[in-house]
Protein backbone atom coordinates (compact mmCIF):
# COMPACT_ATOMS: atom_id res chain seq x y z
CA UNK A 1 0.00 0.00 0.00
CA UNK A 2 0.73 3.64 -1.27
CA UNK A 3 1.87 5.49 2.29
CA UNK A 4 2.75 8.73 0.91
CA UNK A 5 2.46 10.26 -2.40
CA UNK A 6 6.08 11.31 -3.73
CA UNK A 7 6.13 14.45 -5.39
CA UNK A 8 8.97 13.96 -8.58
CA UNK A 9 10.69 16.75 -8.54
CA UNK A 10 13.47 16.12 -11.20
CA UNK A 11 10.94 16.71 -13.91
CA UNK A 12 11.91 16.35 -17.54
CA UNK A 13 14.22 19.10 -19.62
CA UNK A 14 11.84 21.57 -20.70
CA UNK A 15 9.06 20.22 -17.76
CA UNK A 16 10.24 23.10 -15.61
CA UNK A 17 8.35 25.74 -14.56
CA UNK A 18 9.68 28.78 -15.68
CA UNK A 19 9.92 32.64 -14.11
CA UNK A 20 7.14 33.45 -16.59
CA UNK A 21 4.72 31.29 -15.49
CA UNK A 22 5.73 31.63 -11.80
CA UNK A 23 4.94 35.10 -12.09
CA UNK A 24 1.52 34.24 -14.22
CA UNK A 25 0.79 31.77 -11.17
CA UNK A 26 0.98 33.86 -8.11
CA UNK A 27 0.05 37.54 -10.20
CA UNK A 28 3.41 38.26 -8.79
CA UNK A 29 4.88 41.64 -10.19
CA UNK A 30 8.59 41.75 -11.06
CA UNK A 31 10.46 44.26 -8.84
CA UNK A 32 14.20 42.98 -9.80
CA UNK A 33 14.56 41.01 -13.21
CA UNK A 34 17.57 39.53 -13.70
CA UNK A 35 16.76 36.04 -15.78
CA UNK A 36 15.06 35.07 -18.84
CA UNK A 37 11.27 34.69 -18.62
CA UNK A 38 11.47 30.74 -19.71
CA UNK A 39 14.47 30.35 -17.19
CA UNK A 40 13.51 26.68 -15.51
CA UNK A 41 13.33 26.82 -11.67
CA UNK A 42 14.07 23.41 -10.78
CA UNK A 43 12.01 23.07 -6.95
CA UNK A 44 10.49 25.70 -4.83
CA UNK A 45 11.29 26.52 -0.86
CA UNK A 46 9.40 28.61 1.59
CA UNK A 47 11.11 30.04 5.09
CA UNK A 48 11.14 32.91 7.67
CA UNK A 49 14.25 31.42 9.19
CA UNK A 50 17.40 32.10 6.68
CA UNK A 51 19.52 29.13 8.67
CA UNK A 52 16.52 26.64 7.29
CA UNK A 53 16.69 28.33 3.83
CA UNK A 54 20.77 27.71 3.96
CA UNK A 55 20.22 23.98 4.59
CA UNK A 56 17.63 23.78 2.00
CA UNK A 57 18.31 26.14 -0.58
CA UNK A 58 19.58 24.25 -3.53
CA UNK A 59 21.04 25.39 -6.94
CA UNK A 60 18.49 27.94 -9.43
CA UNK A 61 15.61 27.19 -6.91
CA UNK A 62 12.89 29.97 -5.57
CA UNK A 63 12.41 30.71 -2.21
CA UNK A 64 8.73 32.08 -0.72
CA UNK A 65 9.52 34.27 2.39
CA UNK A 66 7.79 37.10 4.55
CA UNK A 67 11.02 38.78 5.52
CA UNK A 68 12.62 41.60 3.12
CA UNK A 69 15.98 42.77 4.90
CA UNK A 70 19.06 42.39 2.51
CA UNK A 71 19.93 39.48 4.00
CA UNK A 72 17.91 37.96 2.45
CA UNK A 73 19.39 38.31 -0.98
CA UNK A 74 22.24 37.73 0.67
CA UNK A 75 21.64 34.14 2.21
CA UNK A 76 19.61 33.51 -1.55
CA UNK A 77 23.05 34.28 -2.75
CA UNK A 78 24.67 32.11 -0.66
CA UNK A 79 22.49 29.25 -0.95
CA UNK A 80 22.66 29.70 -5.10
CA UNK A 81 18.39 30.43 -4.99
CA UNK A 82 18.19 32.67 -8.05
CA UNK A 83 14.49 33.97 -7.59
CA UNK A 84 12.65 35.34 -4.27
CA UNK A 85 9.10 35.82 -3.66
CA UNK A 86 7.79 38.21 -1.24
CA UNK A 87 4.78 37.16 0.28
CA UNK A 88 1.57 39.24 1.24
CA UNK A 89 2.62 42.02 -1.09
CA UNK A 90 5.71 42.86 0.66
CA UNK A 91 7.71 45.78 -0.62
CA UNK A 92 11.36 45.59 -0.18
CA UNK A 93 13.14 48.26 1.03
CA UNK A 94 15.67 50.06 -1.34
CA UNK A 95 18.47 48.80 0.13
CA UNK A 96 17.60 45.30 -0.83
CA UNK A 97 16.36 46.08 -4.52
CA UNK A 98 19.86 47.57 -4.90
CA UNK A 99 22.05 44.32 -3.43
CA UNK A 100 19.16 42.23 -5.93
CA UNK A 101 20.21 43.99 -8.77
CA UNK A 102 24.54 43.84 -7.93
CA UNK A 103 24.09 40.11 -7.41
CA UNK A 104 21.83 39.64 -10.09
CA UNK A 105 19.10 38.12 -8.24
CA UNK A 106 15.19 38.23 -9.55
CA UNK A 107 12.37 39.98 -6.94
CA UNK A 108 8.83 39.35 -7.02
CA UNK A 109 6.09 39.52 -5.01
CA UNK A 110 2.74 38.51 -4.68
CA UNK A 111 -0.36 39.50 -3.12
CA UNK A 112 -0.54 35.97 -1.72
CA UNK A 113 -0.07 34.77 1.67
CA UNK A 114 3.13 32.05 1.98
CA UNK A 115 0.44 29.63 2.60
CA UNK A 116 -1.28 30.02 -0.68
CA UNK A 117 1.62 31.08 -2.36
CA UNK A 118 3.36 27.58 -1.86
CA UNK A 119 0.19 25.78 -2.73
CA UNK A 120 -0.50 27.87 -6.00
CA UNK A 121 3.03 26.55 -7.06
CA UNK A 122 3.43 22.88 -5.61
CA UNK A 123 0.03 22.50 -7.65
CA UNK A 124 0.93 23.90 -11.27
CA UNK A 125 4.10 20.98 -10.63
CA UNK A 126 6.54 22.59 -8.97
CA UNK A 127 8.22 20.25 -6.77
CA UNK A 128 10.33 20.65 -3.28
CA UNK A 129 12.88 18.93 -1.28
CA UNK A 130 11.18 15.60 -0.62
CA UNK A 131 11.18 14.07 2.58
CA UNK A 132 14.22 15.16 4.63
CA UNK A 133 16.15 13.47 6.77
CA UNK A 134 16.84 14.90 10.30
CA UNK A 135 19.47 13.76 12.87
CA UNK A 136 19.76 15.04 15.94
CA UNK A 137 17.20 17.99 15.64
CA UNK A 138 19.19 19.47 12.70
CA UNK A 139 18.83 18.94 8.82
CA UNK B 1 2.23 37.40 -17.17
CA UNK B 2 3.68 35.00 -19.36
CA UNK B 3 5.19 36.84 -22.53
CA UNK B 4 4.17 35.70 -26.13
CA UNK B 5 6.79 33.98 -27.28
CA UNK B 6 6.42 31.28 -24.32
CA UNK B 7 4.89 28.68 -26.44
CA UNK B 8 7.29 28.68 -29.28
CA UNK B 9 10.33 28.72 -27.21
CA UNK B 10 8.83 25.44 -25.36
CA UNK B 11 8.29 23.53 -28.79
CA UNK B 12 11.67 24.80 -29.99
CA UNK B 13 13.14 22.86 -27.61
CA UNK B 14 12.04 19.89 -28.74
CA UNK B 15 14.19 19.85 -31.56
CA UNK B 16 17.97 18.01 -32.08
CA UNK B 17 20.52 19.42 -29.82
CA UNK B 18 22.47 21.12 -32.14
CA UNK B 19 19.75 23.79 -32.85
CA UNK B 20 19.78 24.57 -28.95
CA UNK B 21 22.76 26.96 -29.17
CA UNK B 22 20.72 29.16 -31.65
CA UNK B 23 17.78 28.68 -30.32
CA UNK B 24 19.56 30.32 -26.71
CA UNK B 25 20.26 33.55 -28.37
CA UNK B 26 16.97 33.81 -30.15
CA UNK B 27 15.37 33.89 -26.79
CA UNK B 28 18.43 36.35 -25.52
CA UNK B 29 16.97 39.28 -28.35
CA UNK B 30 13.34 38.18 -27.83
CA UNK B 31 14.07 38.60 -23.70
CA UNK B 32 16.07 42.09 -24.55
CA UNK B 33 13.04 43.40 -26.82
CA UNK B 34 10.94 42.68 -23.98
CA UNK B 35 12.66 44.05 -21.42
CA UNK B 36 14.11 47.35 -22.63
CA UNK B 37 12.04 50.55 -23.21
CA UNK B 38 11.36 52.22 -26.36
CA UNK B 39 13.10 55.39 -25.44
CA UNK B 40 16.84 53.79 -24.70
CA UNK B 41 16.40 52.34 -28.62
CA UNK B 42 15.52 55.77 -30.04
CA UNK B 43 16.96 58.51 -31.91
CA UNK B 44 16.76 61.38 -29.35
CA UNK B 45 17.35 63.75 -32.29
CA UNK B 46 14.25 64.05 -34.74
CA UNK B 47 14.28 65.62 -38.20
CA UNK B 48 11.43 67.53 -38.50
CA UNK B 49 9.81 69.10 -41.64
CA UNK B 50 6.48 72.21 -41.27
CA UNK B 51 3.37 71.04 -42.94
CA UNK B 52 3.42 74.02 -44.85
CA UNK B 53 6.98 73.34 -46.37
CA UNK B 54 6.79 71.57 -50.18
CA UNK B 55 7.16 68.44 -51.11
CA UNK B 56 10.35 69.71 -53.19
CA UNK B 57 11.54 70.52 -49.81
CA UNK B 58 11.28 67.23 -47.81
CA UNK B 59 12.95 65.50 -50.92
CA UNK B 60 16.24 68.16 -50.31
CA UNK B 61 15.98 67.89 -46.71
CA UNK B 62 15.85 63.34 -46.61
CA UNK B 63 18.53 63.19 -49.44
CA UNK B 64 20.46 65.59 -46.99
CA UNK B 65 20.16 64.16 -43.89
CA UNK B 66 20.24 60.76 -45.53
CA UNK B 67 16.42 59.58 -43.84
CA UNK B 68 13.50 58.29 -45.89
CA UNK B 69 11.14 59.62 -43.41
CA UNK B 70 10.60 62.31 -41.31
CA UNK B 71 7.34 63.67 -38.67
CA UNK B 72 5.54 66.65 -39.88
CA UNK B 73 5.64 68.99 -37.15
CA UNK B 74 3.35 72.14 -36.42
CA UNK B 75 3.85 74.30 -33.16
CA UNK B 76 4.41 71.34 -31.06
CA UNK B 77 1.72 69.17 -31.99
CA UNK B 78 3.12 66.24 -34.63
CA UNK B 79 0.49 66.18 -37.74
CA UNK B 80 1.82 63.21 -39.80
CA UNK B 81 4.66 61.92 -41.45
CA UNK B 82 6.42 61.77 -45.33
CA UNK B 83 8.25 59.04 -46.48
CA UNK B 84 10.24 58.59 -49.53
CA UNK B 85 7.39 57.02 -50.93
CA UNK B 86 5.20 59.94 -50.57
CA UNK B 87 8.00 62.00 -51.90
CA UNK B 88 7.97 59.39 -55.46
CA UNK B 89 4.53 59.74 -55.49
CA UNK B 90 4.72 63.29 -56.01
CA UNK B 91 7.38 63.07 -58.68
CA UNK B 92 5.26 60.63 -60.75
CA UNK B 93 2.32 63.37 -60.59
CA UNK B 94 4.71 66.12 -61.23
CA UNK B 95 3.66 67.83 -57.81
CA UNK B 96 6.41 68.86 -55.99
CA UNK B 97 5.67 72.16 -55.14
CA UNK B 98 2.48 71.02 -53.29
CA UNK B 99 2.68 71.46 -49.94
CA UNK B 100 4.12 68.57 -47.56
CA UNK B 101 0.11 68.72 -45.72
CA UNK B 102 -1.71 68.08 -49.25
CA UNK B 103 1.01 64.34 -49.46
CA UNK B 104 1.30 63.30 -45.89
CA UNK B 105 0.24 59.93 -43.78
CA UNK B 106 -2.00 61.71 -41.16
CA UNK B 107 -2.80 58.48 -39.43
CA UNK B 108 0.40 57.97 -37.68
CA UNK B 109 1.32 54.89 -35.33
CA UNK B 110 3.02 56.21 -32.33
CA UNK B 111 4.71 54.60 -29.56
CA UNK B 112 5.38 55.79 -25.42
CA UNK B 113 8.75 56.24 -24.81
CA UNK B 114 8.29 54.15 -21.37
CA UNK B 115 6.83 51.20 -23.44
CA UNK B 116 8.64 47.93 -24.31
CA UNK B 117 10.09 47.56 -27.88
CA UNK B 118 8.40 44.25 -28.21
CA UNK B 119 5.09 46.85 -28.70
CA UNK B 120 7.08 49.32 -31.28
CA UNK B 121 8.40 46.20 -33.21
CA UNK B 122 5.02 44.32 -34.25
CA UNK B 123 4.70 47.70 -35.94
CA UNK B 124 7.53 48.05 -37.63
CA UNK B 125 9.12 46.27 -40.68
CA UNK B 126 8.08 44.85 -43.93
CA UNK B 127 4.56 45.29 -43.23
CA UNK B 128 4.46 47.63 -41.23
CA UNK B 129 6.24 51.65 -41.03
CA UNK B 130 9.26 52.40 -41.95
CA UNK B 131 9.23 54.61 -38.57
CA UNK B 132 7.56 54.99 -35.49
CA UNK B 133 7.58 58.36 -33.72
CA UNK B 134 7.56 57.87 -29.71
CA UNK B 135 5.65 60.99 -27.85
CA UNK B 136 5.81 61.38 -23.81
CA UNK B 137 2.72 61.01 -21.88
CA UNK B 138 1.98 64.21 -22.86
CA UNK B 139 1.52 63.79 -26.57
CA UNK B 140 4.80 65.44 -27.04
CA UNK B 141 7.43 63.98 -29.97
CA UNK B 142 10.57 63.23 -28.06
CA UNK B 143 12.14 61.02 -30.57
CA UNK B 144 12.03 58.24 -33.52
CA UNK B 145 12.51 54.30 -33.87
CA UNK B 146 13.34 52.93 -37.07
CA UNK B 147 14.78 49.58 -37.85
CA UNK B 148 18.44 51.28 -37.83
CA UNK B 149 18.15 52.73 -34.51
CA UNK B 150 16.66 49.42 -33.47
CA UNK B 151 19.43 47.39 -34.63
CA UNK B 152 22.35 49.29 -33.39
CA UNK B 153 21.15 49.44 -29.50
CA UNK B 154 20.00 45.99 -29.58
CA UNK B 155 23.21 45.45 -30.96
CA UNK B 156 25.06 47.59 -28.40
CA UNK B 157 22.99 45.93 -25.30
CA UNK B 158 24.59 42.22 -26.76
CA UNK B 159 28.04 43.84 -27.12
CA UNK B 160 28.20 44.75 -23.45
CA UNK B 161 26.31 41.74 -22.02
CA UNK B 162 28.89 39.47 -23.91
CA UNK B 163 31.92 42.12 -22.81
CA UNK B 164 30.91 41.48 -19.02
CA UNK B 165 31.04 37.29 -19.75
CA UNK B 166 33.94 36.96 -21.11
CA UNK B 167 35.85 39.42 -18.37
CA UNK B 168 34.78 36.98 -16.08
CA UNK B 169 36.12 34.18 -18.38
CA UNK B 170 39.40 36.12 -18.22
CA UNK B 171 39.84 36.74 -14.12
CA UNK B 172 38.62 32.95 -14.02
CA UNK B 173 41.12 31.73 -16.49
CA UNK B 174 43.92 33.94 -14.57
CA UNK B 175 43.13 33.03 -10.73
CA UNK B 176 42.64 29.25 -11.43
CA UNK B 177 46.20 29.33 -13.12
CA UNK B 178 47.90 30.50 -10.02
CA UNK B 179 49.16 27.63 -8.84
CA UNK B 180 50.88 26.54 -12.21
CA UNK B 181 52.20 30.20 -12.52
CA UNK B 182 53.68 30.17 -8.69
CA UNK B 183 56.93 27.99 -8.50
CA UNK B 184 56.84 26.65 -4.67
CA UNK B 185 56.84 23.16 -3.13
CA UNK B 186 53.45 24.01 -1.98
CA UNK B 187 51.43 26.80 -2.81
CA UNK B 188 49.12 28.49 -0.85
CA UNK B 189 46.42 31.33 -1.20
CA UNK B 190 45.61 33.30 2.26
CA UNK B 191 42.53 35.59 1.53
CA UNK B 192 41.73 37.71 4.71
CA UNK B 193 38.33 39.74 5.50
CA UNK B 194 37.94 41.96 8.18
CA UNK B 195 34.27 41.96 10.08
CA UNK B 196 32.48 44.41 12.04
CA UNK B 197 30.09 43.92 14.88
CA UNK B 198 27.05 44.57 14.89
CA UNK B 199 27.16 46.25 11.09
CA UNK B 200 24.29 44.22 9.27
CA UNK B 201 24.39 46.14 6.08
CA UNK B 202 27.17 44.68 5.02
CA UNK B 203 27.04 41.39 6.65
CA UNK B 204 27.21 38.69 4.04
CA UNK B 205 30.27 40.82 2.09
CA UNK B 206 33.15 37.97 3.28
CA UNK B 207 31.14 35.04 2.38
CA UNK B 208 30.10 36.39 -0.80
CA UNK B 209 33.91 38.12 -2.20
CA UNK B 210 34.80 34.19 -0.64
CA UNK B 211 32.39 32.83 -2.87
CA UNK B 212 32.86 34.58 -6.12
CA UNK B 213 37.22 34.15 -5.51
CA UNK B 214 36.24 30.20 -5.13
CA UNK B 215 34.39 30.26 -8.33
CA UNK B 216 36.95 32.32 -10.09
CA UNK B 217 39.68 29.39 -8.51
CA UNK B 218 36.91 26.83 -10.19
CA UNK B 219 37.08 25.25 -7.19
CA UNK B 220 33.82 22.52 -8.31
CA UNK B 221 30.72 23.85 -7.29
CA UNK B 222 29.01 21.47 -4.94
CA UNK B 223 32.30 22.48 -2.86
CA UNK B 224 31.90 26.09 -3.56
CA UNK B 225 28.41 25.71 -2.38
CA UNK B 226 28.94 24.26 0.66
CA UNK B 227 32.03 26.46 1.95
CA UNK B 228 29.33 29.50 0.60
CA UNK B 229 26.75 28.15 3.64
CA UNK B 230 29.28 27.35 6.04
CA UNK B 231 31.33 30.62 5.89
CA UNK B 232 27.97 32.53 5.92
CA UNK B 233 26.91 31.06 9.17
CA UNK B 234 30.47 32.00 10.63
CA UNK B 235 30.39 35.88 9.54
CA UNK B 236 26.60 36.10 11.03
CA UNK B 237 28.23 34.57 14.37
CA UNK B 238 30.68 37.24 14.13
CA UNK B 239 28.04 40.07 13.14
CA UNK B 240 25.28 38.92 15.63
CA UNK B 241 27.47 37.85 18.86
CA UNK B 242 30.74 39.81 19.04
CA UNK B 243 31.68 43.35 20.67
CA UNK B 244 34.42 43.97 18.60
CA UNK B 245 33.77 42.21 15.24
CA UNK B 246 36.35 40.04 14.24
CA UNK B 247 38.22 38.50 11.19
CA UNK B 248 37.53 35.45 8.31
CA UNK B 249 40.77 34.03 6.79
CA UNK B 250 40.67 31.36 3.61
CA UNK B 251 43.92 29.35 3.46
CA UNK B 252 43.23 27.93 -0.11
CA UNK B 253 45.78 24.94 -0.96
CA UNK B 254 45.53 22.64 -4.00
CA UNK B 255 43.88 20.07 -1.83
CA UNK B 256 41.78 21.94 0.76
CA UNK B 257 40.47 24.91 2.04
CA UNK B 258 40.92 25.99 5.82
CA UNK B 259 38.63 29.14 7.04
CA UNK B 260 39.10 30.27 10.04
CA UNK B 261 36.85 32.81 11.96
CA UNK B 262 38.77 34.42 14.68
CA UNK B 263 37.14 37.31 17.04
CA UNK B 264 38.67 38.46 20.23
CA UNK B 265 35.49 38.41 22.66
CA UNK B 266 33.39 38.54 24.21
CA UNK B 267 33.74 34.30 23.87
CA UNK B 268 32.12 31.42 24.80
CA UNK B 269 30.73 30.13 28.27
CA UNK B 270 29.90 26.77 27.29
CA UNK B 271 30.50 25.34 24.40
CA UNK B 272 28.96 22.18 24.40
CA UNK B 273 25.71 23.97 25.24
CA UNK B 274 26.33 26.35 21.68
CA UNK B 275 27.02 23.28 20.08
CA UNK B 276 23.78 22.10 20.49
CA UNK B 277 21.10 22.37 17.14
CA UNK B 278 18.68 25.23 18.91
CA UNK B 279 20.93 26.70 21.46
CA UNK B 280 21.18 30.38 20.81
CA UNK B 281 21.72 33.49 23.39
CA UNK B 282 20.62 36.04 19.96
CA UNK B 283 18.20 38.77 21.23
CA UNK B 284 15.06 39.06 19.56
CA UNK B 285 15.59 42.04 16.99
CA UNK B 286 18.30 39.48 15.67
CA UNK B 287 15.49 36.68 15.85
CA UNK B 288 13.21 38.93 13.54
CA UNK B 289 15.85 39.42 11.21
CA UNK B 290 15.73 35.12 10.53
CA UNK B 291 18.71 34.69 12.31
CA UNK B 292 19.76 33.34 15.63
CA UNK B 293 17.52 29.99 15.68
CA UNK B 294 20.77 27.82 16.92
CA UNK B 295 21.32 26.13 13.83
CA UNK B 296 24.51 28.10 12.56
CA UNK B 297 27.02 25.89 13.95
CA UNK B 298 25.12 22.59 13.57
CA UNK B 299 24.60 24.05 9.45
CA UNK B 300 28.46 24.66 9.59
CA UNK B 301 29.62 20.93 10.25
CA UNK B 302 26.58 19.46 8.22
CA UNK B 303 28.51 21.39 5.44
CA UNK B 304 31.88 20.81 6.20
CA UNK B 305 34.56 18.19 6.01
CA UNK B 306 35.57 18.86 9.74
CA UNK B 307 35.22 21.84 12.19
CA UNK B 308 37.07 22.93 15.82
CA UNK B 309 35.62 25.03 17.87
CA UNK B 310 37.80 27.16 20.67
CA UNK B 311 37.07 29.66 23.34
CA UNK B 312 37.52 30.91 26.38
CA UNK B 313 35.06 33.13 28.36
CA UNK B 314 36.04 36.90 28.27
CA UNK B 315 38.86 35.79 25.60
CA UNK B 316 38.14 34.96 22.14
CA UNK B 317 36.84 32.56 20.03
CA UNK B 318 38.14 30.00 17.35
CA UNK B 319 35.90 28.30 14.61
CA UNK B 320 38.27 26.33 11.82
CA UNK B 321 36.42 24.75 8.71
CA UNK B 322 37.79 22.73 6.69
CA UNK B 323 37.32 21.83 3.64
CA UNK B 324 39.16 18.69 1.50
CA UNK B 325 39.03 18.71 -2.46
CA UNK B 326 39.38 15.09 -2.79
CA UNK B 327 39.72 14.19 -6.62
CA UNK B 328 39.08 17.89 -8.05
CA UNK B 329 42.27 20.09 -6.88
CA UNK B 330 42.36 23.45 -7.60
CA UNK B 331 44.13 24.30 -11.16
CA UNK B 332 42.98 20.88 -12.39
CA UNK B 333 45.75 17.94 -12.49
CA UNK B 334 47.12 15.65 -9.70
CA UNK B 335 48.35 17.06 -6.28
CA UNK B 336 52.37 17.01 -6.75
CA UNK B 337 55.58 18.18 -4.30
CA UNK B 338 56.06 18.06 -1.44
CA UNK B 339 53.60 18.73 1.98
CA UNK B 340 54.09 20.62 4.50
Amino acid sequence: MVKYAVFTTRAQPGEFMTIGELAEILEAKILADHHDHDFEIPMGGAADLMSDVLAFGSEGMVLMTGLTNPQVVRTAEMAGISVIVFVRAKMPPPETLKLANDIGITLVTTGYTMYEACGRLYAAGLGGLGPVKIENGTW
Amino acid sequence: MRPAWGDSVRSRSKTAPGDMADDHEITKVQELIYTTRVESVMAPDVIVISPSATMAEARALMREKHISGMPVVEGDRMVGIVSMSDVMEALEKGSLNVPVSAMMTREVKTAYGDSYVAEAIGRLGPRGFGRIPVIDREGRLVGIVTTGTLIQSLLREMDIRYKKKEEEKLQSYRASHIYDDIVSDDTSLVLRYIVDDKDFSNAGKASSGIKKSLQRLRVLPSIVRRVAVAVYEAEMNLVIHTDVGGEITVDVRRDRLLISAVDHGPGIENISEVLKPGFSTAPQWIRDMGFGAGMGLANIKRCSDSMRILSESGGGTRLDIIFLFRDHPVGGGPVEGKRS
